[in-house]
């Protein structure tokens, strides 16, 4: 009789066992692909900032135009993790100010050179904003699952850091239309 | 002369740069000059004949902070069309640096260019003129202006060359009539001050604290306070049975700022320093009150060793009061310092200034064709 209450015991444990390392897998899984969206969210941030930077030394823009997109760059790689945000948000509102003037499209019609990095910037500004988004889905996820009572008991988060949503001002506005 | 003067902010926002140019334009055109602004600026608001609206400034994150400046193909083209129209003898644009019309202008265009450049900059801002797209406009160049030393510093510390040294100009003419304030000065007597209240080098305790050796025995004695910064906080300073009668405004109009000056019997500066030349001391001169000021270089020289104004050793309010009290006493005395002061001050009126500036133009058009647009 206590035989079989203590085996029924051990193999509740040994279930219940089986059942927290699956729950900490899946957190696990879930902490690396919100690494891999956060490598994909940098590496679209970077790809922009390097097609913005290269439309502003064409000299296809004016002068003022592209000072003004240079130094919203210079001060996206200046930027440290603190005020990234705000940086790259900058650069989002320098985009929409510069290529959004009217007349601007009409000005670099018909040169092959021209339409290459608009679209170029264009299609950047674009992969940043699905890839901020699918960051920031994954993050809530991630942060929602780690929320969980059992997680919090059992700590099994382990050391995985907390993930954080990124906001920025990324929304493409005038620019979309311009490709 | 035919001249074309750029300016890269919007007319329409109140401005240091966008004062200067206006006050430049109209000394000019009183000098005889043919003058022609062009700074971006809304098409159907009221302008001055001499303006030429380059159309709205548009907000864009800028050196770290929104600022209003006009760019992109519309621009250019009004710039382009205004150089054209204008057959300039001589372009002067003001802060070249900034994105905005003068980059413009000096890129469009071809010929004599003079440029005056306003604020110190900074070394981020000066990378990026080593741009090509930068280095190609800013070339054409011919004569640098800076309009305080930290300007000209910088300037040659960073992109080489030099730059001739021509300050702002007071605009006497604005500040010698006004209406005093309803009430003031009173029959007991009116000290003024005009400044930042929390700038600690602007001098404002010092004043207080003069005041209160002054108020026991001077019963319907005022102060009036003027300029950015906490009124209430700086009042509690004062003890509490005297400070109804020190008026803290706040920061005002222009238009106000000027009929401060006019409802004071004495103004004072009490700077402890940081001051290079004192513009808002100057134009207490322009206005005609006589001034007591601490003797810090910049006072001392536009006071001309005391004789336009009477100086206090820097920081020493018994000194302040003492001297106060004196001139508050000696009706005479204020009348002479009055008229002292606006003999001073009228050397530094914008009309000697752009006759500086003039010079500046004759030198970079001898022999050359007039402005053109560039090919």
């Amino acid at each position: 009789m206590t035989w079989t209450l203590i085996v029924l015991v051990l193999l509740a444990l040994v279930i219940w066992g089986f059942y927290i390392s699956w729950r900490a897998s899946r957190l696990d899984r879930l902490h690396n692909r919100v690494e891999a969206a956060r490598t994909a969210l940098d590496l679209a941030m970077v790809r922009r900032s390097s097609s913005a930077y290269e439309l502003a030394s064409s000299g296809l823009l004016d002068p003022a135009s592209s000072l003004l997109l240079a130094d919203a760059v210079r001060r996206v790689k200046e930027a440290g993790q603190a005020d990234r945000d705000l940086a790259e948000s900058d650069l989002t509102r320098a985009l929409r100010a510069t290529l959004g003037e009217p007349g601007l499209r009409a000005e670099l019609e018909g040169r092959e050179s021209a339409k290459e990095l608009l679209e170029e910037v264009d299609a950047a500004a674009h992969q940043l904003f699905i890839a901020r988004k699918f960051y920031n889905d994954v993050a809530a996820r991630t942060m929602d699952a780690r929320r969980r009572p059992l997680v919090r008991v059992f700590r099994l988060a382990g050391n995985a850091p907390q993930p954080e949503f990124f906001e920025m001002d990324d929304s493409i506005g005038d620019t979309a239309t311009l490709s | 002369m035919r001249i074309g003067i750029a300016c890269p902010y919007s007319w329409d926002v109140p401005g240091g740069v966008q004062q200067h140019v206006r006050d430049l334009a109209e000394a000019l055109i009183d000098l005889g000059h043919d003058v022609s602004v062009i700074a971006p600026a809304d098409d159907d608001k009221p302008l001055p004949a001499y303006v030429v609206p380059a159309g709205k400034a548009m907000p864009v994150p800028y050196n770290g902070s929104v600022a209003r400046l006009a760019f992109g193909p519309i621009s250019v083209a009004r710039v382009r069309r205004w150089v054209k129209e204008g057959n300039f003898d001589v372009l002067h644009v003001h802060e070249p640096t900034v994105p905005s019309l003068s980059l413009l202008a000096c890129w469009v265009a071809s010929g004599p260019i003079v440029a005056t450049v306003h604020t110190a900059m900074r070394r981020s801002r000066v990378l990026l003129a080593t741009q090509p797209v930068m280095r190609s406009a800013l070339e054409k160049i011919d004569g640098r202006i800076a309009v305080s030393e930290a300007a000209r510093t910088t300037l040659v510390e960073h992109l080489g060359g030099d730059a001739v040294l021509i300050p702002n100009g007071v605009s006497t003419r604005r500040y010698r009539h006004a209406n005093p304030l309803t009430g003031w000065p009173g029959e007991g007597g009116a000290i003024g001050f005009l400044g930042r209240m929390d700038e600690p080098r602007k001098g404002l305790a010092v004043l207080l604290r003069a005041f209160e050796i002054l108020a026991p025995e001077r019963e319907k004695l005022r102060l009036l306070i003027a300029g950015p910064g906490d009124g209430d906080e700086q009042s509690h300073r004062l003890p509490p049975q005297i400070r109804n009668r020190a008026l803290f405004l706040g920061e005002v109009s222009e238009e106000d700022k000027i009929r401060v000056l006019h409802s004071v019997d004495i103004f004072c500066s009490p700077n402890t320093g940081g001051e290079s030349f004192g513009i808002v001391t100057a134009e207490a001169m322009a206005a005609g009150v006589p001034i007591v000021a601490s003797d810090i270089p910049a006072f001392h020289q536009v006071l001309r060793g005391g004789s336009a104004g009477e100086l206090f050793p820097v920081g020493d309010p018994e000194a302040l009061a003492a001297t106060a009290a004196r001139l508050l006493d000696d009706p005479a005395r204020r009348a002479e310092l009055s008229v002292a002061a606006l003999d001073a001050v009228a050397s530094y009126d914008w009309e000697v200034v752009a006759r500086d500036v003039v010079s500046v133009y004759e030198t970079v058009v001898l022999g050359r064709a007039t402005v053109e647009v560039a090919q």
